[in-house]
């Protein structure tokens, strides 16, 4: 209390400055919104108004006979035990387990190989290794479909030395062709991402570690690997986001493995499919939804759990 | 923060949320495309001289030269052709412009699969008033059962796709097969294609097309689905037709006699062109189509009617095709509904659409003319593969319906019938049983009554 006081009587006697301060204070705020106006209208026009609307959207149920009807948070129970939906998360899970690792593993690796200055013509094997990325994920999941198919290569080797040919889009091994183009197309990105961290170590950690005698293996191990934590915990919470959201590579498959790439294959293209196969878009918008929180969740847990492991140290 | 943004954010918040109250509220008010009385001779002539401009959706490449006739016979009456292309996006466009209210076409092309959907929304208007009735013995029967619902009448046919063979003589010499005629000969020749180059099959039979699947069920004389407006729904896939005819191909493709690659995709294309599929079962919208796929193979192609359940039979079914139909929200439905008569009536018209465009006709003058059906084609061996197709669109009897949901019939065929299909063909009973379950789930999830006659 004699605390606002004393503030009161202060901003009483410094009336005066502070007006002038105020108005150049208010001057700026008003810059600044205009300069954020611009974004701050596509985010609502493009983001929270389309997420508001489906939304809405999600709290009805249409039918082809009877119309729509209000049923609350009806899409979102039948949605939590909706067992096509189920299986695409855990697909997803399954997909996010052994595909992140192996794909983060290999983005370490080939920055680590970069960052060491031992290889030649690191610009070209640099750029080679982001060259996929570049490639449009339509066009990669159509070259793949090529390759894995009939008239492929592997298919065309195995008939040339008549043994059975390999089915890369069987019920087995589709998800794991997948994860193969995937792979593929994001090692790049995430190398660049992580090579960009590694060269903002200071020098000065390797000079003081070749002192005490350390090899490359460990300065790598022991000062870069570290080093870098951060940018590799961003890349794993984007691979999070992007895994459950897969849709173009199996959406593109699905016209060459129709009867195992089927409509419910991942979450993405199960709303997809609900939304313009069944009609069903108010269902849809609820199944998006619960994709939506299903990635919050996840992503926080790796944050959560990579900050803990910090914290422990 | 200060106090302005929350309270703009708020403001828009709202408006946001008001305007999509008022969206949500302001469902199509289109009205019902029932029975009007019909409309006098009189009434017709004054409105095709009054000067209107009418919108035609279409995927038909080139259209404008048949167009262009209508607009030389009615030119007061001016066409604005929009071609959108063929495919799921067309009709997501449709029914966006429809719900939208405003937007929408006078005249639309609508496949006869789609017809039942936009039915049911009561989109479309019933152009028996208009004098369709009146060109109705114009058409071959099996393709006007297609457009026309009870007394009502949804759309003039276009084209049309009846099932024939279409095989590769070479191979099928080399192996000492004759062309079959029954479907019993059919599997005794697709044994010894498969027997004598383990790497060809006498045909393939796409585990992701339910539509090219249900064309074989209604040559064998199934017909599993009707509607006809209104609530009820008739799904009845699992008829001993039904099981018969899957049965057929069941043993076929458990001996591994015949292949069940997912169709228009490049291995596909491969297939035909390289002598993996050694014969086709192509609707009549195919023999061009196959001419481009396989061009190597010129000269070494033949058309035939489909095999037979009992020899000397001439059944066939149809897959694909369309109508032109008069949207129930245009404001000239005189001047749209003679449009689409014309069009598709109109002797030069058809003929050019038979000829130009590739499209299989529907009218019995045009089928008949010579100019179309004695056209010989090198591809096919100097054959005259439209008179094949002719014979066959003429024999075709019966009614075959549709749902209005077709593309989700199709889509649980891939999971259900079609998986068991690419699984070896074990369980193709039990995937067909399957099928009409997942069908009968969806209809009843939508509202509607189902029944299983």
């Amino acid at each position: 209390m004699s605390e606002t006081i004393a503030a009161t009587t202060a901003a009483r006697n410094a009336k005066a400055p502070r007006r002038r301060r105020n108005e150049t204070k208010r001057k700026q705020t008003i810059a600044a919104y205009a300069f954020v106006i611009p974004f701050l209208l596509l985010f609502l026009l493009m983001l929270v108004v389309p997420l508001v609307y489906s939304g809405y959207l999600s709290l009805f149920r249409s039918q082809l006979i009877g119309g729509l009807t209000f049923v609350g948070l009806g899409n979102f129970i039948q949605a939590a035990t909706d067992p096509l939906f189920l299986a695409g998360v855990l697909r997803m899970a399954f997909f996010l387990v052994v595909q992140v690792p192996i794909m983060l593993a290999l983005s370490l690796l080939f920055a680590l190989l970069l960052d060491s200055g031992r290889l030649r013509f690191p610009r070209l094997i640099r750029l080679g290794i982001f060259i996929p990325y570049a490639v449009p994920g339509v066009v990669a999941a159509l070259m793949w479909g090529y390759l894995y198919g009939d008239f492929g290569p592997f298919s065309q080797l195995a008939h040339f030395l008549t043994i059975p040919a390999p089915n890369f889009l069987g019920a087995g091994t589709a998800l794991y062709s997948i994860m193969n183009i995937v792979t593929w197309g994001w090692v790049g990105y995430n190398m660049i991402v992580i090579y960009s961290a590694l060269r903002s170590i200071p020098t000065e950690l390797y000079d003081a570690a070749e002192m005490d005698g350390a090899g490359a293996i460990r300065v790598a191990w022991s000062i870069k690997i570290p080093a870098v934590r951060p940018a590799i915990i961003l890349t794993a919470i984007f691979s999070v986001i992007g895994t459950f959201q897969l849709f173009n590579e199996p959406k593109l498959l699905q016209s060459v493995a129709p009867n195992v790439i089927d409509g419910a294959y991942t979450p993405n293209l199960y709303a997809y499919t609900l939304a313009f196969t069944d009609h069903e878009v108010n269902y849809a918008a609820a199944v998006s939804f619960i994709l939506g929180i299903v990635i919050m969740i996840v992503s926080y847990v790796v944050q959560l759990s990579t900050q803990r492991r910090e914290r422990a140290k | 923060m200060g106090k302005f943004p929350k309270r703009a954010a708020m403001t828009l918040g709202t408006v946001a949320i008001a305007s999509l109250l008022l969206a949500g509220c302001a469902t199509s008010g289109t009205s019902a495309g029932g029975t009007t009385s019909a409309v006098s001779k009189a009434d017709i002539t004054k409105a095709m001289n009054t000067p209107a401009t009418i919108t035609f959706w279409t995927w038909v490449p080139k259209i404008q030269s048949e167009v262009n006739l209508f607009e030389k016979k009615y030119p007061k009456i001016k066409v604005n052709v929009v071609n959108l292309g063929q495919g799921a996006t067309y009709y997501t466009k449709l029914e966006s412009a429809i719900s939208a209210g405003s937007g929408a076409p006078d005249v639309a092309q609508v496949e006869y699969t789609h017809l039942p959907s936009f039915e049911l929304s009561k989109n479309l208007k019933d152009l028996a008033p208009y004098g369709a009735a009146d060109v109705k013995s114009q058409f071959s029967a099996s393709a006007w059962n297609l457009v026309a619902s009870g007394n009502a009448i949804y759309g003039i046919p276009q084209d049309s796709g009846p099932l024939g063979l279409l095989y590769r003589t070479d191979i099928l010499k080399a192996d000492g097969v004759a062309a079959p005629q029954t479907w019993a000969e059919f599997a005794t020749a697709a044994d010894k294609v498969h027997a004598a180059d383990p790497s060809q099959y006498l045909t393939d039979i796409p585990s992701s097309n339910g539509s090219a699947f249900l064309g074989l069920f209604q040559q064998a004389g199934a017909n599993p689905f009707s509607y006809t407006g209104g609530k009820t729904v008739n799904i009845n896939l699992n008829s001993a037709t039904g099981k018969k005819v899957v049965d057929y191909w069941s043993t076929l493709i458990q001996k591994g006699d015949i292949s069940t690659d997912p169709d228009f995709t490049d291995s596909w294309y491969q297939g035909l062109a390289s002598g993996k599929y050694a014969s086709w079962v192509a609707a009549a919208w195919g023999p061009v189509f196959l001419q481009g796929t396989a061009a190597k193979t010129s000269g070494n192609w033949r058309a035939a009617e489909l095999p037979q359940w009992t020899a000397g039979d001439h059944a066939s079914g149809i897959v694909g095709g369309s109508a032109d139909s008069v949207l129930s929200s245009t404001k000239h439905p005189i001047a749209s509904a003679v449009f689409t008569q014309f069009l598709n009536s109109d002797k030069q018209a058809t003929l050019d659409f038979a000829t130009q465009q590739f499209l299989f006709p529907t009218t019995a003058a045009t089928l008949s003319n010579s100019e179309f059906s004695d056209q010989k084609s090198p591809f096919y061996g100097g054959q005259q593969v439209n008179k094949v197709f002719a014979g066959i669109s003429s024999k075709i009897t019966g009614q075959f319906g549709s749902l209005p949901f077709m593309d989700q019939v199709y889509d649980s065929f891939n999971t259900t019938l079609g998986k068991a299909m690419a699984n070896g063909g074990t369980g193709m009973d039990a995937g067909l049983a399957d099928w009409q379950a997942a069908v009968v789930k969806y209809a009843k999830a939508q509202g509607f009554t189902v029944t299983t006659n």
